[in-house]
């Protein structure tokens, strides 16, 4: 087999595991949407805001509800000692 | 276009040939870069299910939530501050809610507490998150205490567990009733965490937060818009870790494409003066440099993208876990719903095949437009 | 009549620099096709030079060169390289095989740009490496060939293309008195099928050698003898 059409061919089988991801893709979205609409239904009955993702501190757990500035307590660019406050940037 | 495909295809194949000759150092090349290229892949494909995640979860969230502030901090709300809302033209329903933080000592971890609108269970028990019920060993019926703000212990009885599926928003929930809560917290009656309200008229949701904050000046309105902004910018794949990993990413980048400018070799120049000689031209040899590192990209690009898929969305994205979870002890066990869009992909791709292919073909460019006759004469 | 003139044609290098050299300095020629021609003279006196005005390699710096009654000397590049490619096949001094490529593909390079089916590149590279007896070696990479077998891959590069020209330099530099023989056979083979060879040598069994029938003497970047 020539060099370049081994090349082609595993830029194919490249495009072809794409694809593949592509239908897992879809196909996960179509299993995952039952669990999907029963978070949507508790966020509309507890009237959530946030996501639970850091819950080490209350500016973490609830970033749209911290106080202003929470996250950067003493200074905007102040260091943060969670890690998640690197995910947290100051609320405009 | 046939003689032109069949020219490229040649020029591709001696592109890999040439490769093939220093194929320690170019498949460790292509392994690294499409490390690179997955991490960066990585990022992105997380934080932007986690931001449609967001976005879905927004969608059906309150409106406009109202606080009242004392001294720059987030204060209880009276009932009364209610009363005064319900008189604002175009705000439909009113609740305030309840709901606080909870740090327990034995897990070491922070609770969500929280009361419904509508408490489907009695006074004394709790509906508790996956997470809690993971921190503590809770199953339904379990006895859960808790610690109140007076040194009592509230006893609880565990109702039952909110379902697996909706951990992302409510691992670290306990839900009861708000007799328990203000026993809990010290919470007097007539007293509020916040408010929230809803617009009847969607497109007046700005006015009306306009006008909550003229009427109970010392209260902030947070609309809904408000949280979306949040959330886009804490997803947002600029900000926080993603500049990180990006930053490295790119800094590894810089230093290949340095290497490979500064350091296109002797031999390499060699090459190109013989191939000139043989009767290339020099459009000829930027094509040949163009493959090898299209050839070196497009690979790296692949594998780099479908092990990012793998990695997040197949394997839940183990390697971020520790940095997302930070200090929690409590964190949410999720799967994500993969979200890859073509602006994703095209980021990637921009960000990958361009500059490295550029960083091959610039390089050569001078080292193309020598005389043909260099050759002869060294 | 002459397919190839030279008229007046002068070659400065780093001109108006310390460090100019004029190597050719009014050189005028008519070469006929079908000719073995052996250009000589000491090192210095712009042999390889002038094979690389002649081969549309550079550009003289002064003077006017015809192919076919055409002047390329003013060609635009892509059209010079065209002219090259289909009338010059080169052999250097130092042959400039690509080292660790195969000899089969090193042999094909020349003809790459011109976009040939592969088969049919294959199948030519073939018939030159057998007509030149190194067929054995196809599939050997070029750094591995001795000096005789080097020189034979360099010619089979040079034909690729089928050429009318074979422009040698100083081919018998690398090679024993042997294989400087078989070479000067080769050479009487390619004349045998009409082709033009044109090398600059200061070996005198390739001065004397049979198969030549034009020498030309150059001394100081001038012609001394054998001009027209």
């Amino acid at each position: 087999m020539r060099r370049a059409d081994a090349f082609l061919a595993l830029l194919l089988a490249l495009a072809a595991l794409g694809a593949a991801a592509a239908a897992h893709a879809r196909a996960q979205a179509r299993r995952l949407l039952p669990e999907q609409e029963a978070r949507a239904e508790l966020v509309r009955r507890l009237d959530l805001t946030d996501l639970c993702l850091f819950t080490e501190a209350r500016y973490t757990r609830h970033p749209s509800q911290a106080d202003r500035f929470a996250a950067f307590q003493d200074h905007p660019v102040a260091l943060e000692h969670f890690p998640s406050g690197s995910l947290v940037p100051p609320r405009r | 276009m046939r003689t032109w495909l069949a020219r490229q295809r040649s020029l591709l194949d001696f592109a890999l040939g040439s490769l093939w000759r220093r194929k320690g150092k170019n498949l460790a090349l292509t392994a690294v870069y499409a490390l690179t290229v997955a991490a960066v892949a990585s990022v992105l494909f997380f934080t932007g299910a986690l931001r449609a995640e967001a976005a879905r979860v927004l969608a059906g969230s309150p409106e406009v939530v109202v606080q009242r502030m004392v001294a720059g901090r987030h204060d209880l709300l009276p009932a009364g501050h209610l009363q005064a809302l319900r008189g604002i033209r175009g705000v439909g329903e009113i609740r305030g809610r309840l709901w606080g933080y909870f740090h327990d000592p034995t897990p070491q971890a922070n609770y969500t507490i929280q009361v419904p609108d509508r408490f489907w269970g009695e006074e004394g028990q709790a509906v508790v998150g996956q997470g809690v019920a993971r921190a503590r060993r809770l199953a339904p019926g379990s006895p859960l205490d808790l610690v109140a703000h007076d040194g009592s212990t509230l006893r609880l009885r565990v109702r039952e567990l909110l379902a697996s599926g909706s951990e992302l928003v409510s691992a670290d929930l306990v839900l009861i009733s708000e007799a328990d809560f203000r026993r809990l917290f010290g919470v007097p009656p007539g007293v509020y965490t916040d408010a929230v309200l809803t617009v009847r008229n969607p497109r007046e949701v700005s006015t009306v937060a306009a006008k909550v904050a003229a009427a109970l000046p010392d209260t902030r309105p947070i609309t809904r818009e408000e949280l979306a902004r949040t959330y886009e910018s804490i997803f947002d794949w600029r900000a926080g870790l993603s500049v990180i990993v990006l930053g490295a990413a790119v800094l590894a980048f810089v230093v290949v494409a340095w290497d490979k400018a500064s350091g296109l070799s002797a031999e390499e120049r060699r090459e190109i003066g013989v191939l000139k000689a043989v009767g290339w031209e020099t459009s000829d040899v930027l094509a040949l440099k163009a493959w090898e590192g299209a050839a070196v990209s497009l690979t790296a690009f692949g594998a780099g993208v479908l092990a990012a898929y793998a990695h997040v969305f197949l394997l839940g994205a183990p390697i971020f876990r520790p940095a997302l979870q930070g200090w929690s002890v409590l964190y949410p066990q999720f799967r994500l719903v993969p979200e890859v869009g073509p602006y994703q992909l095209a980021t990637l791709f921009f960000l990958s095949v361009a500059p490295y292919t550029a960083a091959t073909v610039v390089p050569s460019w001078r080292a193309a437009t020598v005389d043909p006759d260099a050759v002869m004469r060294s | 009549m002459s397919f190839l003139s030279l008229r007046e044609v002068r070659k400065v290098y780093h001109q108006g620099r310390p460090d100019e050299l004029a190597a050719v300095r009014g050189v005028s020629l008519e070469l006929e096709e079908g000719q073995v021609i052996v250009l000589r003279g000491p090192s210095g006196s712009g042999k390889t030079s002038l094979l690389t005005l002649v081969g549309c390699m550079a550009r003289p710096t002064s003077g006017r060169i015809f192919l076919d009654g055409r002047e390329v000397t003013s060609l635009p590049e892509r059209f010079l390289t065209e002219v090259r490619r289909r009338t010059f096949g080169f052999v250097f001094q130092q042959f400039h095989l690509l080292p660790g490529i195969p000899v089969l593909e090193n042999v094909m390079l020349p003809a790459y740009p011109l976009g040939l089916p592969r088969p049919t590149l294959e199948r030519r590279a073939r018939e030159l490496l057998e007509l030149l007896r190194v067929d054995h070696r196809a599939r050997a990479r070029a750094d591995w060939l001795s000096g005789g077998e080097a020189q034979r891959v360099a010619i089979a590069r040079a034909l690729i293309n089928d050429p009318r020209v074979i422009v040698a330099d100083e081919p018998t530099a690398h090679l024993d008195s042997k294989l400087a023989l078989e070479l000067l056979e080769l050479v009487a083979d390619l004349r045998r099928r009409g082709k033009t060879v044109l090398m600059a040598s200061h070996d005198a069994v390739v001065h004397d050698a049979a198969v030549v029938d034009r020498r030309i003497s150059l001394r100081d970047g001038r012609v001394e003898t054998g001009a027209p």
